[in-house]
């Protein structure tokens, strides 16, 4: 599904990704861990287009299309999600409004029909009873005096409804309560099919006690130092990343 | 309503504080001017809603003599937005407990001079008035919003606010803003705010990725925050046509 190459990435002239090499497949779950500082959400930030975010080198793959010359909104209409470590408020604009308006112009770009007023409401409605997030909340200015958990439900409202084919969560289960990471954790794996990935960037192995990962990666100074089974989260858990040379 | 004699004959210059900004070449076509009257009698509440829209080129100044008597109530909006030069001047005059509410948009593009000035007067003990002005400004158009409260020996338990937010979409593109407070009572509050500044490019980066094209990014983000002035229209249907006016206007200038 997507392939990433050798990439390296600067913030501010300061490389942060330093020949960062990954492929997932369709069907596959894949976790990052890693120390602060690592350059996991500058990954995700890379791989979503986002402004100031310097590719220096390497490639990204993505269904055979080059994702690095897409724009932001043209990766997402192709499939890419990234789930937020601090999903952003909008005053002003309601969360219905955004994800219709979202929806649609992804729906549009791909040259399929809009969704109607009820075919939309329809999905929002179930995304949002699935992920314990009340339907009032739908209608609020986009994640404004949201707690940190319900913005992650809102994340994860969003995903459901856009339906993406590669997931890239950055730290969704940091700031949940325990209910909210088993609502949260069902909500992804519902999502897993064989034609969808999933890339969890997470600290804890809580959340991968909940949605099993393929393989799990870790993140030091900006590449992938070691590659294993879910039982690496536990030696990770155990040990720390101090044994992990960069 | 009253007659007034508040026709000029003098041609406004740059040098008056009230038009500072303005672009008299353009105040030289459109004066001089009559001002339009709207009194609001004692315990009334009234609603006016003024779009300028003039054809391009144009210019245009509206000023307006408002008094709202005792307890009577305005809520008035304006969507400015048209011709080379566009003015819409308010002398609000208020007496005993009388509110003025005003919401306020300026859409300017291109060259543009677009301004409102306001004048209120609290004349009268207990008056309230809460003016909000929203502004987006592109190309190397200006966008001014002058607001002057003078508070009467009379006037104490005087309730003035004023907030005055500005998008500037380009370089060259200005916004002015200036409060003045000219109080001759003691027990006031007056208080005003003024920032401008830039589409938040964190929330069109998350609006972006989410698949909305980085024009209906835009155009989401500046419609909501021109929304604060047309938050006060009371009436749904009122309030979405001004809305979905502001937003055929951000249309063209996005
Ligand atoms: N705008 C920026 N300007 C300068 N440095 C930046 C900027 N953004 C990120 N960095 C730096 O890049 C490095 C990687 O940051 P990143 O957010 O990717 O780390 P992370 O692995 O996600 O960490 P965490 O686990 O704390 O979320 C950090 O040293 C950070 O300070
Ligand atoms: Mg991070």
């Amino acid at each position: 599904m997507i392939i990433i190459d050798n990439l390296h990435a600067s913030v501010d002239g300061k490389p942060i990704l330093n020949g960062l090499s990954l492929t997932i497949n369709a069907g596959e779950v894949h976790a990052i861990m890693g120390p602060n500082g690592a350059g996991k959400s500058t990954l995700s930030y890379v791989l979503a287009g986002r402004a100031g975010y310097e590719v220096t080198g390497g490639s990204v793959t993505f269904l055979g299309q080059d994702l690095l010359a897409m724009a932001p909104h043209e990766r997402a209409a192709a499939g890419v999600f990234l789930g937020l470590q601090y999903p952003v408020e909008i005053p002003g604009v309601s969360n219905l409004m955004f994800l219709r308006t979202a929806l649609n112009a992804q729906r549009h770009l791909r040259g399929e029909a809009e969704a109607s007023g009820a075919e939309f409401m329809k999905l929002a409605k179930a995304a949002a009873e699935a992920l314990g997030l009340p339907f009032e909340m739908m209608k609020r200015s986009v994640n404004q005096g949201f707690s940190g958990g319900e913005k992650k439900r809102n994340e994860m409202v969003q995903m459901a409804v856009l339906e993406p084919k590669l997931a890239v969560l950055d730290e969704t289960d940091s700031g949940l309560d325990i209910d909210a990471l088993r609502v949260v954790s069902d909500g992804i794996n519902r999502m897993r099919s064989p034609d969808r990935a999933t890339l969890l960037i997470t600290h804890y192995q809580r959340l991968l006690d909940y949605v099993v990962p393929d393989f799990v990666h870790v993140l030091v100074a900006g590449r992938i130092v070691r590659t294993g089974g879910p039982e690496l989260a536990q030696e990770l858990e155990r040990g720390g990343y101090v044994s992990m040379a960069a | 309503m009253t007659a007034l004699a508040s026709v000029s004959s003098t041609l406004p210059s740059r040098r008056d504080e009230d038009w500072r900004y303005s672009d008299i070449a353009a105040v030289e076509r459109a004066w001089p001017v009559a001002a339009e009257v709207i009194d609001v009698a004692a315990g009334d509440h009234a609603r006016r809603m003024i779009v300028q829209d003039a054809a391009i080129g144009s210019a245009t100044i509206r000023q307006l003599a408002i008094t709202l008597a005792a307890g009577a109530r305005l809520d008035l909006h304006i969507i400015n937005s048209g011709g080379a030069y566009g003015r819409v001047a308010l002398d609000v005059t208020l007496h005993q407990g009388a509110h003025f509410e005003l919401g306020g948009v300026i859409i300017a593009r291109g060259e543009q001079v677009l301004e409102i000035i306001t004048t209120v007067r609290h004349a009268g003990p207990g008056a309230s008035s809460n003016q909000i002005v929203r502004c987006v400004a592109g190309g190397t158009a200006t966008a001014t919003y002058l607001g002057k409260v003078a508070v009467a020996r009379a006037g104490q338990k005087t309730d003035a606010a004023q907030s005055f937010k500005a998008l500037l979409l380009d370089r060259g593109a200005t916004a002015n803003a200036k409060p003045e407070l000219e109080i001759f009572a003691d027990d006031v509050k007056c208080a005003h705010g003024a920032t401008v500044g830039e589409l938040d490019k964190t929330a069109l980066f998350y609006l972006e990725s989410r698949g909305l094209p980085p024009a209906t990014a835009r155009a989401l983000l500046t419609r909501a925050f021109l929304s604060d002035a047309l938050a006060s229209i009371a009436d749904d249907a009122a309030r979405e046509a001004a809305e979905a006016q502001v937003t055929a206007l951000l249309e063209a200038a996005l």
